[in-house]
């Protein structure tokens, strides 16, 4: 699989290579996404589990009603979860819209957590590249740590691999600062409109091929959003490119996951599929609004023996 | 270190209760053996769990009589629609009872309790839902409905209880009575689904459960009272009992052993056919009969899959059956440990390449490391013979036909798996496969409603399905 000569030199080439990677048998990937499910992980471990899942979430906000006000207040909730036990760790990010960048940004400045805004006509990704481009320039230069962009499942499913792979390109290049840093780049593949696991796959791949940081499920505005057997592709996916070009790229299942329970099932998947290189949340996030809090009431309850309830929690 | 290593989760053994000596359920009740007595010891731990009466020629004579009072005077004349309710009585408490069945099998047989939870106790209730649901409709099964009689069934010491359901179902369905003897190494789930049998209020005599080696199983094959033989277990015995039937007319079925290709075309769905992979020769330990022992992979493909196949066995998490998390458990007894060993030595011998993955066995009980052979060919004994543990020998092909004539160059005929994406050359490749199950993208899939069984020494008849129930009506 070692690309000598590029792929990505037309959509018949792209074509090619994208539907030369293995298939995917539907029946065996849910089977085994759910033998992984029943893995129980108790005492140590999941105290172990619950403070990684914590230090990976990105706490998201993406609504239309979003405020400073309600952005301000996320961001101080990813920097001290629980207020009242220093040695709970901050999540990962907070991700916010490109307007809300600066708020969250004045909140996070020299904190450790990143602000990651959603860019490129999300979530649908339905405008000219151009429109996406000063989408993505606009979060970077408002302080973006981290593009979330969402590929063109149109053209993807169109057979257009050319313009996702092209976009993606593009994107990455507006991701760039003056100072020559540039944000990370996630790629949403929004694998609910893709349907198949053979089309997750492709769409991995070509984001991976086109200089993706991370590959990510979904813009959580799509049902369904993360699954594991989705996340689990992706996870080949990402094991299998650095088996083939010596690169680590990211994992981000994002939406629907709201327990604890559902989040250690993804660091059981991640530890046993691509090892535990990547149970770092430089390579593994989830996207996530209500997840945190029940991680809290889960590591409250592991501590004390007492399950505090959600008045014990804050409410952002 | 593991930086993310799973804390032990154990299922409780609280849940069942291991009397310190067992005799024999016959005529309803449990009696005591007048043979000499044997011990069924943990594999996991080598600590002997229970005494075990051995049933004599005597007891083997006692139990056919209570079949044969059972039968002629209340099972045989009982309605279809009434002996469906006690099979479909003893399913349900199959089910109710799944905890402290599943964890007994473990305890017994070594195998993890994933399996015994999520596989072999389920699909012993299915069998006898399934069956029940037959009960009253034989006349429609194509096979007669009238019943044979007494049935002799000997089981084997892999699936206990699947293979007790696999027997008693169908056989009771169709209105006859049994005497069943579980294996030796693992009696003690046949001995508490005889107390399901007393808690469904089955009329006495219906089943008997007759613990004991060989010789108990001879005697009961051979008793002039039995109608019908059932026999899962090594071709060896199967063949044995057919020379000890030949010249009566008792029915016989055998299902017998195995060395099943698994066969991965280049275009396979690589990731799932390195599960199936593993699942089919790991699960539970390769003590199956039909376990995909013989890998047969497309040339072109060979590199790829050998290392994905490599780092997925090294994630197998081998140890106590009873933690949630073990994906193999113990070897059944020291010795098919002794067995396995040996033949692996001659693997080494002649020449294949041995690679275990990388795992601590316990320092008692009886334990292999999952374990394949690369560089075999159809002239090594461990591409020929069943060695009935985890161990996978590694061979190649070029085309279809010839993956077709090296997954039918054996003796046997029990299963085979193709790997491909495409429909046609899987339906190609069934239709010449000389094998009773032919799974395709998956493996050691088992439902009641499917027919198993074999071709060639692997045996005769079928079980599971509507074909089931031909070996038990005229």
């Amino acid at each position: 699989m070692t690309a000598t000569l590029s792929p990505a030199t037309s959509d018949a080439s792209l074509r090619r290579f994208l539907h030369g990677l293995p298939a995917v048998d539907k029946v065996g990937a849910d089977a085994r996404a759910a033998r992984l499910g029943t893995r129980s992980i108790k005492t140590t471990a999941k105290a172990y589990a619950i403070d990684l899942a914590i230090s990976m979430v990105d706490l998201t906000t993406l609504e239309g009603h979003d405020t400073p006000g309600k952005v301000r207040a996320l961001a101080n909730k990813a920097m001290r979860p629980d207020p009242s036990d220093p040695t709970c760790p901050a999540t990962a990010a907070v991700c916010v819209y490109g307007d809300l960048v600066e708020v969250a940004k004045q909140t996070l400045t020299g904190s450790g957590v990143q602000v990651a805004a959603v860019a490129t006509a999300f979530p649908s990704g339905r405008a000219r590249l151009d429109v996406k481009l000063a989408d993505t320039r606009d979060a970077v230069a408002a302080g973006a740590d981290e593009i979330d962009m969402v590929i063109d499942r149109g053209a993807f499913l169109a057979g257009h691999y050319m313009t996702v792979f092209e976009e993606i390109v593009a994107v990455r290049e507006a991701c760039e600062r003056p100072d020559g840093t540039a944000a990370h780049l996630k790629v949403i593949l929004e694998t609910g409109e893709l349907q198949t696991y053979d089309n997750v796959r492709r769409a991995s791949w070509l984001a991976m091929l086109a200089g993706a940081h991370f590959i990510k499920t979904s813009t959580g505005k799509i049902s369904p959003a993360a699954t594991l057997p989705v996340t689990l592709i992706m996870l080949e996916a990402v094991r299998d490119f650095r088996d083939a070009h010596g690169q680590m790229i990211g994992v981000k299942p994002a939406g629907g996951i709201r327990t604890t329970k559902d989040a250690i099932k993804y660091l059981v998947m991640v530890n046993e599929t691509c090892g535990p290189d990547w149970l770092d949340p430089s390579w593994f996030r989830f996207g996530a609004s209500t997840l945190l809090n029940d991680l809290l009431l889960q590591r409250t309850k592991l501590a004390t023996g007492r399950y505090g309830g959600p008045d014990y929690v804050t409410l952002d | 270190m593991e930086p993310f290593p799973y804390a032990p989760a154990p299922e409780s053994p609280a849940i069942v209760d291991i009397r310190p000596s067992y005799g024999l359920f016959v005529g309803g009740e449990f009696v005591d053996g007048r043979g000499t007595s044997f011990k069924t010891v943990n594999p996991a731990t080598e600590e002997v769990l229970a005494e075990i009466a051995e049933a004599s020629p005597a007891d083997v004579d006692r139990a056919v009589q209570a079949a044969r009072t059972a039968y002629d005077a209340v099972w045989s004349r009982m309605p279809g629609s009434e002996r469906a309710k006690y099979l479909f009585r003893i399913a349900r408490i199959i089910a109710e009872r799944s905890r402290e069945l599943a964890v007994l099998e473990s305890i017994d047989n070594g195998k993890p309790i994933r399996e015994s939870r999520d596989v072999d106790v389920p699909i012993a209730a299915a069998h006898f839902f399934y069956y029940a649901g037959w009960a009253d409709k034989l006349e429609h099964s194509g096979f007669g409905s009238t019943p044979l009689g007494v049935a002799a069934q000997v089981i084997p010491w892999n699936f206990p209880l699947l293979m007790l359901a696999w027997k008693i179902a169908p056989a009771l369905a169709c209105g006859n009575t049994v005497v069943l003897k579980p294996a030796e190494t693992t009696p003690l789930t046949a001995l508490l689904f005889a107390e399901i049998c007393q808690q469904a209020d089955l009329p006495p005599g219906v089943v008997n459960i007759l613990t004991g080696a060989g010789s108990t199983g001879q005697a009961m094959v051979t008793h002039p009272g039995i109608d019908k033989v059932a026999f899962t277990g090594s071709t060896e015995v199967g063949k044995a009992i057919a020379r000890a039937v030949a010249g009566t007319d008792k029915r016989v079925t055998l299902e017998l052993g195995g060395k099943a290709a698994n066969i991965v075309f280049d275009d396979a769905p690589i990731d799932q056919a390195v599960e199936g992979i593993v699942d089919g020769i790991f699960f539970n330990q390769g003590h199956v009969c039909c376990a995909g022992s013989r890998l047969l992979v497309q040339e072109s493909v060979y590199d790829d899959v050998l290392e994905r196949l490599k780092r997925r066995m090294s994630t197998l998490r081998l140890g106590d059956p009873l933690d949630k998390n073990t994906d193999v458990g113990a070897i059944n007894s020291s010795e098919q440990l002794l067995r396995i060993r040996a033949l692996a030595e001659v693997g080494d011998a002649e020449g294949a390449d041995r690679w275990s993955a990388p795992c601590d066995l316990p320092t008692s009980g009886f334990w292999f490391p999952p374990t394949l052979f690369t560089g075999v060919t159809q002239a090594h004994r461990i591409a020929r013979e069943e060695i009935f543990g985890p161990v996978l020998s590694v061979l190649t092909f070029r085309t279809p036909a010839e993956a077709v004539e090296k997954a039918n160059n054996t003796p046997y005929g029990l299963s085979a798996g193709v790997w491909s994406d495409k429909g046609s050359r899987i339906l190609w490749m069934a239709d010449r496969l000389k094998a009773g199950v032919v799974w395709s993208n998956t493996f050691n899939k088992f439902d009641p409603t499917s027919p198993f069984g074999g071709y060639k020494e692997s045996g005769y008849g079928r079980e599971g399905g509507r074909h089931g129930l031909e070996g038990y009506l005229r």
